[in-house]
């Protein structure tokens, strides 16, 4: 048999429901290779390896029981953004450091209903504000592929769910939850050379997750296929009255849907997305996808989304407003970290504690979010980018009475070494630019592994669709799959 | 939900300055509760202006009779159901301060804010 670390999530269900694997003998195994490798990649900042044992023993009785649940004795990692009751959460940063949430969020909530077993949570940029997972309080994540002509330097797994991607990546999980608020599940996705879902906007409950921007912010599911990737979303979605922003709609057959085909199909190829200087491999492997799908029976479209090219500031003046006022809660008194001097005030115990408690690019994105909101500048700013937001989600409605999905780059560029890109924050913002669009619109946005660059490094694939299409998603993004036929490993596995 | 920090109506609409200064820097960050040291002013103000020029772009933008879009929903804001104003939880307090850093009985404790 296959080791259990190289198993898909589909096959380890599989072999589970064949009774030739146990959750213990999964479990066990992933716990080896994370005690192996997580010193080297720093992918967990909390492992529950006594719980996870716990929960894989209580796992294997219920299979045993004839109760398995859809992901019965799945070990899967969880991105350290989620609330888990009991177990400390800290969103990558100083001023959660400690802080044991007293509920579970909806998501994990629906995982552990369905039979997963949490193996600890995963690092991220802090309050999942980043691109390369740098930003971590818990330090950075190691992305367990390298240069094949570079061997030498640690390149970053991308962010903000790097400790995720490069979990799933280094078989230290079978799959991982993410977010996504302006490509953190897509980016990273694509530097690990594994596939990632943000789903539409109000699939997934927001509740019990460390909110950074509450009308972006969206979770989704990591994993090494398209179809695992669709059966975890399936016990992650649907609809909870604790987030009211929620959809009240049935949760499809996404994992059925990987099988579709795309026959038929009217793929957009945007005109906006083929950027000056794009890397020729990049536009290379576009063609090459495109074709792909041309061979299997679907229509490409040449189509326009005119406001593209705005999306980006359009993100950072809507994101930091958010986030300044959702990061206003940590103040030192109800919850987290606290700093003061003798003879401090409130006022002083606030500025202090935040000072001390946040990391330099959460304090930037703060103050920029307090500026925009700010008296006399709220209309010059934040209005006028909530109207650019606006015409953004035209450009794609535009699209759909044209076409049935989009399919473009994911990623400007493979990724790039842990000390590259620091310098200026708006560089490091550029990363995003193709996956920005889909959470400013609400709409589904997937990564799927397509190549290699000429350093042997992975790159992904984007396949956007209508809201709540999630459907067609999955189908352009297993027909890629499948014509991709992705296989190269990284160096840094168990 | 996000608002703006005071209303909006007493106050006009200002140019947009071509960068910030220094005493503006050190007003964001006292209403964003964050202590900026002296010499971390300058950097933090390089930093800002950079970020701030680049989004300026957003002004060459024509928005005239475009509805700003509120919140993140794909679709028309379609007005969803209220829930029975009921009482659903509570009664939990040891929960509520577990995590709290000065725990005062059934209270936080914050410095004394009256003289």
């Amino acid at each position: 048999m296959m080791r259990p670390t190289d198993l898909t999530l589909a096959g380890a269900l599989d072999a589970l429901a064949a009774g030739a694997t146990s959750s213990v003998a999964l479990t066990e195994a992933h716990l080896a290779a994370i005690a192996e490798l997580n010193p080297q990649l720093n992918a967990y900042i909390t492992v529950t390896a006594d719980a996870a044992m716990t929960a894989a023993r209580a796992s294997d009785a219920r299979r045993a029981a004839g109760q398995a649940g859809p992901l019965e004795g799945i070990p899967l990692a969880i991105k350290d953004l989620f609330c888990t009751a009991g177990v400390e959460t800290t969103a990558g940063s100083r001023i959660l450091k400690g802080f044991v949430p007293p509920y579970e969020s909806t998501v994990t909530a629906q995982l552990l209903r369905d039979g997963a077993v949490f193996l600890g949570k995963a690092n991220l940029d802090e309050f999942a504000m980043g691109s390369a997972n740098t930003t971590s309080a818990a330090g950075p994540v190691e992305n367990p592929w390298r240069r094949t002509n570079d061997p030498g330097t640690r390149l970053v797994p991308g962010g903000s769910s790097g400790g995720s991607a490069a979990a799933v990546a280094a078989r230290l999980a079978l799959g991982a939850t993410a977010t996504d608020t302006g490509g953190s599940i897509r980016q990273p996705a694509s530097f690990c050379g594994i596939a990632g879902i943000k789903p539409t906007y109000g699939r997934c409950s927001r509740f019990g997750i460390v909110a950074f921007a509450s009308s972006l912010d969206q979770a989704g599911p990591v994993a090494r296929t398209v179809e695992d990737c669709a059966i975890l979303l399936g016990s992650m979605a649907g609809f909870d009255p604790r987030d009211a922003t929620s959809a009240d709609l049935p949760v499809p057959d996404f994992r059925a849907a990987c099988a579709q085909g795309v026959k038929g199909l009217r793929i957009g190829v945007p005109a906006e997305y083929r950027l000056d200087g794009l890397a020729p491999e990049i536009a290379a492997l576009w063609q090459q996808g495109l074709d792909w799908l041309r061979d299997q029976g679907a229509t490409l479209v040449d189509i326009s989304l005119p406001h593209t090219k705005y999306a980006l500031p359009t993100y950072y003046i809507v994101a930091p407003a958010e986030a300044s006022s959702n990061l206003a809660r940590y103040d030192g008194v109800r919850f987290g970290a606290r700093v003061t001097e003798p003879g401090s005030d409130l006022r002083d115990l606030y500025e202090r504690t935040r000072a001390a408690g946040f990391g330099a690019e959460v304090r930037r994105r703060i103050l920029i979010g307090t500026y925009v909101l700010s008296a006399g500048y709220y209309d010059a700013y934040y209005l006028k980018a909530q109207k650019v937001r606006a015409l953004i989600r035209r450009d794609f409605e535009q699209a759909w009475e044209r076409v049935d999905a989009i399919v473009t780059p994911a990623t400007p560029s493979a990724a790039f070494g842990i000390d590259e890109k620091q310098d200026d924050p708006v560089t490091m913002y550029l990363n995003d630019v193709f996956t920005v669009t889909a959470n400013l619109a609400g709409l589904p946005g997937l990564a799927v592994p397509a190549g290699l660059d000429a350093q042997g490094l992975p790159l992904g694939l984007q396949v956007i669709g209508r809201a709540f299409d999630e459907e067609t998603v999955f189908a352009v993004g297993a027909a890629i799959e499948r014509a991709a036929k992705f296989s190269a490993l990284p160096g840094m596995r168990a | 939900m996000v608002r703006a920090h005071y209303p909006r109506k007493p106050f006009p609409p200002k140019e947009l300055p071509l960068s910030l200064d220094p005493a503006t820097v050190r007003r964001i960050a006292a209403l964003a509760r964050i202590r900026l040291e002296e010499p971390e002013v300058a950097q933090t103000q390089a930093e800002l202006n950079g970020i701030l020029g680049w989004i300026e772009q957003l002004q060459a933008v024509d928005t005239k009779g475009v509805e700003p879009m509120a919140g993140g929903s794909p679709g028309a804001t379609a007005a969803r159901p209220l829930r029975p104003d009921l009482v659903t939880d509570g009664g939990i307090a040891d929960a509520v301060l577990a995590n709290a850093p000065d725990r005062q009985g059934e209270y936080f404790g914050v410095p004394k804010v009256v003289e």
